[in-house]
């Protein structure tokens, strides 16, 4: 047995989850409402409203499939019940869903409407809650688990202190086979040659630098200044951020010193070149970013923050640790780890990376977090582009 | 240990960051250079809030400033040794 070993709920497709939930899944924003009373009549299931899923079209219809199908097959859901307002996208959705061997039941509106479609909805997740309370968590070893990182409302104890404690985790779990994750493409405007050099090999970092190449056309694209009044945000400014080149190098400390990331995966796309460090190409919006992660099967997340972001994600534990003493101790019902201790040369980035590994086992093991204990539910889709 | 007013990341770096909360004008702080664990002195000259950036050395307008041993932009002003850093006199280069 691993000195890091934890307790997991191991699914049938053999990826291990940290949570139970029984998700009520609405294909699109008219199914919000019967997901909702679903929700309220099975207690202890979970409704994840959303705005989207009607006539959205190409690249912006496939991310959305694959966040939403991503989001049921997250190994921290045991069972999900899918409600649409038509039969054919539903169906898609369930049998995306359904390859990961886990229960699965979609309902359609159209032709029974909401009461029907709740009452039936109901009935079925009734049976997956009860089922899914009986699941078992088992012994797991550490590589077994998958690591998103992303933070938020940053300012610079984020780049001394609690992004650099995420990037020492990194570099102690990688060689030891965990999966981990990061992404936010136009915060690492400034740093992006350094990221590029932190490929595993040139054709990596090719196409890393292709994907934030294709960002900055973007921003180009759309901008009416020089972004200076969304990035830096102005919690990052009060903070004591100037620029975005400055916001990046803090950053890319999430990824530690050495650690070299092995593939570039597209907002949702699976990690499929085995355990290692991923990049994304995300939003670096912290509800956006996290929401890809757990669609693309990151069971916990670890957000550094300084000014104090209080985002959460309904299934997949948000852990929140600052470096910022004003922070940790005003916003105190919304910090998992205090590293403040690092700016007073109290606690060694060593330290503090050792004290979050055991923060994230604990969380494994069923500690909820602060965002979890305060209701943080944010569950937010990526939209590439207008709808036909 | 001496409390440490501000934080360096690297060597090169023209500026540090403050991690106590009420540096007042015209009192000498002492700051700690990560990258060689160096202990260095200067006295501020503005007010400097919690996080935010302090002058490492005398920084002419269009200079180019450094954090983490990085470029993170250029200055919009002459910037004294000692003086507050920020949106008022720090541009990006980007966008």
């Amino acid at each position: 047995m691993g000195r890091f070993d934890f307790h997991g709920y191991r699914r049938d497709n053999g990826r291990v989850g940290i949570r139970n939930h029984v998700v009520i899944l609405p294909l699109d924003d008219l199914s919000n409402a019967a997901s909702e009373a679903v929700a309220h009549n099975i207690k202890g299931t979970l409704a994840l409203p959303h705005a989207y899923g009607r006539l959205q079209f190409g690249e912006d219809l496939e991310l959305f499939f694959r966040t939403l199908i991503g989001t049921g097959s997250n190994p921290n859901v045991a069972a999900c019940v899918v409600i649409g307002i038509e039969p054919g996208w539903t169906a898609r959705v369930v049998d995306g869903i359904a390859t990961t061997g886990k229960p699965v039941a979609g309902f359609a509106i159209e032709e029974n409407g909401d009461i029907s479609t709740i009452a039936a909805a109901s009935r079925k997740a009734r049976e997956f809650m009860q089922w899914a309370s009986e699941r078992r968590r088992e012994r797991c070893a550490i590589e077994e688990l998958f690591v998103s990182v992303k933070c938020g409302e940053s300012d610079t104890t984020s780049g001394l202190g609690s992004c650099p404690t995420v990037g020492n985790l990194i570099d102690k779990l990688d060689p030891l086979g965990v999966t981990t994750c990061f992404g936010e493409t136009s915060e690492l405007t400034g740093a992006e040659t350094v990221c590029a050099s932190r490929a595993a090999t040139p054709e990596v970092g090719a196409r890393f630098m292709a994907v934030f190449d294709a960002y900055q056309e973007v921003i180009n694209r759309h901008k009416t200044s020089d972004l200076s009044d969304s990035q830096p945000t102005k919690g990052n400014i009060i903070g004591g951020l100037t620029t975005i080149e400055e916001k990046a190098f803090g950053n890319l400390a999430k990824i530690g010193r050495k650690t070299k990331y092995i593939d570039v995966l597209k907002p949702a796309e699976a990690p499929a070149r085995g355990p290692g460090l991923y990049y994304m190409d995300t939003s670096s919006a912290a509800a956006e970013c996290v929401t890809l992660q757990a669609a693309s099967g990151f069971v916990v997340h670890l957000f550094p923050t300084g000014q104090g972001n209080v985002i959460g994600n309904p299934i997949e534990p948000v852990i929140k640790l600052t470096a910022n003493p004003r922070t940790a101790r005003t916003m105190v019902e919304h910090i998992d780890l205090d590293v403040s201790g690092i700016l007073r040369r109290e606690l060694t980035l060593d330290q503090a990376g050792d004290l979050l590994i055991d923060m994230v086992i604990r969380t494994c093991n069923g500690r909820l977090t602060c965002a979890e204990v305060m209701g943080h539910r944010e569950f937010v889709m990526t939209k590439l582009y207008q709808s036909a | 240990m001496v409390q440490t007013h501000f934080i360096v990341h690297d060597k090169a770096d023209t500026v540090g960051v403050a991690v106590v909360e009420n540096i007042q004008p015209n009192t000498t702080i002492t700051g700690w250079i990560m990258e060689t664990d160096e202990t260095i002195t200067l006295t501020a000259l503005d007010a400097i809030p919690l996080g935010h950036k302090i002058a490492l050395a005398d920084i002419q307008p269009g200079d180019t400033v450094l954090k983490y041993g990085h470029d993170i932009g250029r200055a919009v002003a002459a910037i004294d040794r000692g003086r507050h850093v920020h949106i008022h006199n720090l541009k990006t280069k980007r966008w």
